[in-house]
């Protein structure tokens, strides 16, 4: 350890001003600050009241999400060894199998997403921030396990610089950038993002790899079809195809725990996101015109990304609501969304996605409502007073 | 007129040539006054409509500039927007019926966008704040110069589109068929560059990479 500090040392005064490497001296910081803790204090008055810095924080999102990369790897190779019947696998076998299929994209979204952000880091001569160590594990999680590599690749770049840079990087974004990512492959590469083909990595060929949506989907567009979902507790559990992390509600929910325990995550989105999508699935009861709207509307909590969403995608503080009660209607509204689109727009099965880049974009709305809201009403109150004096 | 007293302008003095070239660059309709974007997206999926577009806005605003330009001193202000549309709509329908006669299949995938013409910002834009005011030679070039500065953006896009979202260039195959992951290779096409939000984001990027490139351009805020 003593050495590596040694050696930062030696190098340093190159990348600073006037040094060989001054170029890269964004580079060296991003390098330096992420091994040791810098030691710049702060000299005036501040307002910090916790040591909790971003770094920190994008490692204990990360942390959260361990358990739910974990269970994808495992449900990978389980799907796989469960689509072709010749060989059953034992669960180091499954696990095993999942690693090979998902470390490498998990390596492409981090090498390729980082590289992005280093490049224009330089450029615009800023710190590298930190604020992709999270997306860089979110994006492997929301892809199907079959995905090409050089796809996860262009999305990559494609959503750090058109769904965060262009906006100012790290904290100015829109759009979460990991689900500007996912939806970009959505729409450019349909046919490697959904479907019955490749949910299952290795798929065996006479088995159909439709997810739980996909199955609902089909019994509304094709006729006479009837509609048999998997069990409730497996597909809380995960036992069923879908993409990398979003599968197992059950290790979604320990990284809820985590989240929510450590302060990073705000309770009232992901409450009112379950709300939201649960009001509006016994709206779809209540009104029962086919087999898709008669799923009750626990079953839409644990199957494809809806769990997920409402977890690590909705919660983003740079992208969601920031006031209060902003937050109920925000979570409130991707639910029912959620549902909805899912439901009735037979193109797109996951509604998820959809519904929390639209949220996304009228975050700041909600936002601007709220607080006039207060204004008007602490302004009445005010005139109240005045009157009574 | 009192020309005849002055010393006769050259064809293409200083001032005439920038006419033509400030629209490329520092004055372009849609990268720096953000005109005619609707259907720089709605066109630009493929090259060959993208070109035809671009030929067919620069005839209009060519000759319609020349028009208004010579009738500008017989024009009543008050009615003079009527004779500018009423001068565009002529010459729009000439330009499609000449594309209906001798490029039927390119008019048939402009379908709407060449009548459309008649309400591009671009054209108005130029009649109301050129045309009506010089000379009929000025007037041509102005109209030429912004109608390739248009075209020239038009074509930059429909190239990257049609590139990446079909894997060809003007309808001819460029990306192997073998590549493909249909045919065992590894390749698709972007479908998302074939749709209209792919057009904006790339007539984005121009705008960012003039901008960054001149910085006069970047507005204070």
């Amino acid at each position: 350890m003593k050495a590596l500090r040694n050696f930062l040392d030696k190098i340093k005064p190159q990348f600073e001003k006037g040094g060989k490497f001054a170029k890269l001296q964004s580079t060296f910081e991003a390098f330096e600050t992420f091994l040791y803790v810098p030691n710049r204090v702060t000299l005036t008055g501040s307002h910090i009241r916790d040591a909790n810095d971003l770094k920190r924080t994008m490692a204990l999102v990360v942390l959260a999400m361990i358990p739910a990369l974990l269970f994808g790897m495992w449900n990978v190779g389980y799907q796989h060894f469960l689509s072709t019947a010749a060989e059953t696998g034992d669960i180091w076998q499954n696990f095993w199998f999942g690693c090979i299929r998902v470390f490498p994209i998990i390596v492409v979204s981090y090498v390729v997403g980082l590289g992005t952000e280093f490049v224009f880091a330089q450029i615009r001569g800023h710190e590298v921030n930190e604020g992709f160590l999270v997306s860089g594990m979110l994006i492997p999680l929301v892809m199907p396990p079959d995905v090409p590599l050089w796809m996860v690749a262009v999305a990559t770049v494609f959503a750090v610089i058109f769904g965060k840079e262009v906006f100012g990087g790290t904290g100015m974004n829109i759009l979460n950038p990991a689900l500007t990512a996912r939806a970009f492959l959505f729409f450019a590469y349909p046919k490697n993002m959904s479907g019955d083909q490749v949910w299952i990595a290795g798929q065996g060929d006479a088995v159909s790899g439709a997810t739980p949506l996909g199955d609902a989907l089909a019994s509304t567009t094709t006729p006479g079809s009837s509609l048999t979902l998997p069990d409730t507790m497996d597909m809380f559990y995960g036992f069923m195809p879908g993409s990398i992390g979003e599968t197992s509600t059950l290790a979604i929910l320990i990284g809820a725990v985590i989240l929510l325990f450590t302060g990073m995550a705000s309770w009232r989105i992901m409450l009112s996101v379950f709300v939201g999508g649960l009001l509006m699935g016994y709206i779809f009861n209540w009104v029962g015109a086919n087999a898709y709207m008669e799923i009750s509307p626990w079953d839409h909590m644990v199957m494809g990304g809806f769990a997920f969403g409402a977890v690590f995608m909705a919660t983003d503080p740079v992208t969601a609501t920031q006031s209060t009660k902003g937050k109920y209607i925000y979570g409130f509204l991707i639910g029912f969304f959620a549902i909805l689109v899912r439901v009735f727009n037979p193109a797109y099965p996951e509604g998820m996605m959809l519904a929390i880049l639209l949220m996304n974009v009228f975050a700041p709305l909600i936002d601007h409502y709220v607080i006039q809201a207060n204004v008007k009403k602490r302004r009445k109150r005010w005139a109240a007073a005045q009157v009574a004096a | 007129m009192s020309s005849e007293k002055k010393e006769r302008e050259p064809l293409f003095s200083l001032k005439n040539r920038k006419l033509i070239t400030a629209p490329l660059g520092r004055d372009n309709p849609i990268t720096v006054q953000v005109l005619g974007i609707c259907s720089a997206l709605a066109v630009t999926a493929k090259l060959e409509p993208a070109f035809v577009m671009a030929i067919s806005v620069m005839a209009v605003m060519g000759i319609g500039n020349v028009v208004i330009a010579a009738l500008r001193n017989t024009i009543p202000p008050r009615i003079r927007i009527i004779v500018q549309l009423v001068v565009i709509a002529a010459l729009v329908i000439l330009v499609d019926q000449v594309l209906k006669a001798f490029a039927y299949d390119v008019s048939k995938q402009l379908s709407v966008f060449v009548g459309l013409i008649i309400t591009n910002c671009i054209i108005m834009g130029r009649f109301e704040a050129f045309a009506m005011a010089n000379k009929v030679w000025p007037s041509f070039l102005d109209g030429i110069g912004n109608a390739w500065g248009y075209g020239w953006i038009l074509i930059v896009v429909a190239f990257f589109r049609e590139l990446l979202g079909s894997g060809t260039l003007w309808g001819y195959q460029l990306i192997p068929n073998a590549w493909y992951i249909d045919n065992g290779g590894f390749y698709a096409n972007n479908g998302m560059m074939i749709l209209p939000p792919m057009a904006l984001i790339t007539v984005g990027v121009i705008i960012w990479v003039q901008r960054y490139r001149t910085k006069e351009l970047i507005e204070e805020n």
